[in-house]
């Protein structure tokens, strides 16, 4: 494909992009007209007060977090992709949101397991996120330690796979032996939520997520190089071992934090890049990194606009809107398109 | 002499090739002295399994020596680095290439990194290289190509292509014309006997074509049980070496024919 056809498609995915930025703001149980919100988000006033502090504090921020955990949960997911050089590799392969899941299941499960060490009723705005991400911190500390003992990088991925087991069945463990109100805080930690973000730690999200996507776009270059294999990129001069510890970093960094805000977000990860390849049908990270983000954003902005349920009282868990609607496309693609790439 | 050593491009002392576990040394050939000259075609013979690969992989410094020394430029291969060394010596790879969407242009260009910049953006001089190797391994008309697409043939061509655009004076090839048919393979040895006239590259590669290798090669290495014998086609048929390389009951070397010939019943 020609530079000109991947500028028509930038510039037509972006115009998507804001246009559903605008139409997830206006969606939700308060239905606000769309005049009204082009003219709060460009700083007037709208007729109505409700009306501001809904968009500004509720619907704005929630839009914001559904671009930053879109984009860079596709990024991460399109990072492992190549470094394990396998279509099935997505940001949870490392484990770290088991990890991340771990630290809010001890924090949460584990009030009633060891009773006064943690009061539930102490759990504030930051303690999910605190726990979540030094779950996830442990996870990929463990993660980093053997990766640099075992030289094939296949066995990363293994071990990654192990490391989710195992949290898997800690969490089990707590889990049997708490009570049904933990449980059910737990669970519904784990269906994902995209509002519920104060300004603030839109803040610190946004900047940990600021230094993931400065990360990426640093390794592009030996990304492009592990298409041929290990051995190529050593003999192109690449430093295997440096550049694979800061992609597994960049990943964990920015998986942890979006798990920490939003809760497990599944599937998108896996999936987006695999749309990125296959709308630009380019495997160059000059193309994908940002093709995949954008993509990430818009497929986040549809979820989250569904999840809502217009007009509604209801919204539903966006864990469960990604697979629901994500895997049939996915699947349809692949079909139509036969062959799947790294 | 000095003229020698001027034109010299790699050098081994001593050198034990193999593979180092915890418990053992599991020594697949030493005492391996090679001198080889700027712009020779060198071809590495021998049975399967005899330590061909090993030599190549312990020369591109992809594996450790086990013992003695290899010089690259005069200069030791142990005190380069990764990235100074690929500016001197790029490889072609038995390996399958992981499944990707690159095109054939995009892949040659992946062999001008140890020059681009931290965002790999080609530079003129970049781009004028890449189509000079296009043109020179005549797979121009395939350049916008996806490389899964292409004959093994025409992949070959494509992987020596990216090799030459890394522009080092040594290029080490592992079985280049392993799956070809016999035409292909011929066009891949005048190819590459080409290349060493042309650009006086140095090309190391490792082949099963004997009576192919013998035509071409300006050097040969050749693994034999019993020892490594190295020379210029015509001295190893003029010394007999030839008769060591497989058992004797199937094939013989033909002196008169300079070539290896099945047994008649």
């Amino acid at each position: 494909m020609e530079n000109k056809s991947y500028t028509k498609y930038f510039i037509l995915l972006s115009a998507l992009l804001i246009l559903l930025f605008f139409l997830n703001i206006s969606f939700g149980s308060v239905s606000i007209p769309f005049k009204e919100i082009f003219q709060t988000l460009t700083g007037g006033t709208p007729s109505k007060e409700s009306w501001e502090t809904i968009i500004l504090n509720f619907r704005l921020p929630k839009a914001i977090t559904a671009i930053l955990v879109g984009s860079g949960l596709s990024i991460c997911g399109l990072l492992m992709q190549t470094l394990f050089r396998n279509p099935l590799a997505g940001p949870f392969v490392l484990g770290i949101s088991s990890g991340a899941s771990l630290g809010v299941a001890i924090l949460i499960l584990g009030s009633s397991v060891f009773g006064g060490f943690l009061v539930s009723s102490s759990i504030s705005n930051w303690s999910l996120p605190i726990a979540a991400s030094l779950g996830a911190f442990l996870v990929l500390s463990a993660v980093i330690i053997a990766a640099n003992k075992v030289r094939n990088t296949m066995s990363i991925l293994i071990i990654g796979l192990m490391f989710g087991s195992l949290t898997s069945a800690v969490i089990s463990v707590l889990s049997y032996f708490s009570e049904a109100a933990q449980i059910q805080q737990y669970v519904f930690w784990s269906f994902g939520s995209l509002g519920n973000l104060t300004w603030n730690e839109l803040l610190v999200f946004g900047i940990i997520y600021f230094l993931g996507i400065i990360g990426a776009v640093s390794v592009i270059k030996p990304l492009n190089s592990f298409l041929l294999g290990e051995n190529y990129a050593k003999s192109v001069g690449i430093n295997i071992k440096r550049n694979r510890n800061i992609i597994l970093l960049i990943t964990s960094l920015l998986t942890g934090v979006i798990t920490a805000f939003s809760g497990p977000i599944a599937f998108v990860g896996l999936a987006v890049p695999h749309i990125a390849r296959m709308l630009f049908s380019s495997s160059n990270h000059k193309i994908l990194i940002p093709s995949t983000a954008i993509i990430g954003a818009i497929v986040l902005l549809i979820c989250d606009s569904i999840a809502q349920l217009p007009t509604s009282e209801f919204t539903l868990p966006i864990n469960a809107i990604t697979s629901l609607f994500g895997a049939p496309i996915v699947i349809w693609l692949l079909i139509r398109k036969k062959t799947i790439f790294v | 002499m000095k003229s020698m050593s001027e034109n010299r491009v790699l050098k081994t002392e001593n050198l034990s090739i193999g593979y180092q576990t915890k418990k053992a040394q599991n020594i697949v050939a030493s005492n391996i002295n090679l001198s080889i000259e700027k712009g020779k075609l060198v071809i590495v013979l021998g049975k399967n399994g005899i330590g061909k690969s090993t030599l190549l992989k312990t020369l591109a410094k992809v594996q450790k020596p086990l013992n003695g020394s290899i010089f690259i430029k005069n200069k030791k291969l142990s005190s380069y680095s990764h990235q100074e060394l690929a500016t001197s010596l790029s490889m072609v790879l038995t390996e399958r290439l992981p499944e990707s969407q690159l095109t054939v242009f995009e892949l040659v260009a992946l062999g001008r990194q140890p020059y681009t910049s931290w965002i790999d953006k080609l530079s003129a001089v970049d781009l004028e290289k890449i189509n000079c190797v296009l043109a020179e391994t005549e797979i121009h008309h395939l350049k916008n190509k996806r490389f899964h697409e292409l004959s093994d043939g025409q992949l070959q061509r494509v992987l020596i292509a990216r090799a030459l655009a890394q522009d080092t004076e040594i290029i080490i090839l592992d079985e280049p014309t392993a799956h070809l048919d016999l035409h292909h393979t011929i066009k891949i040895f005048s190819l590459l006997k080409n290349l060493t006239e042309k650009t006086s590259k140095t090309i190391i590669m490792s082949s099963h074509e004997v009576n192919l290798s013998i035509k071409f090669a300006d050097e040969i290495i050749l693994f034999t049980d019993a020892k490594i014998y190295t020379g210029s086609p015509t001295e190893l048929i003029n010394n007999n070496s030839f008769d060591n390389l497989f058992p004797k009951e199937i094939v013989n070397f033909n002196r008169n024919l300079q070539q290896f010939i099945i047994n008649k019943k």
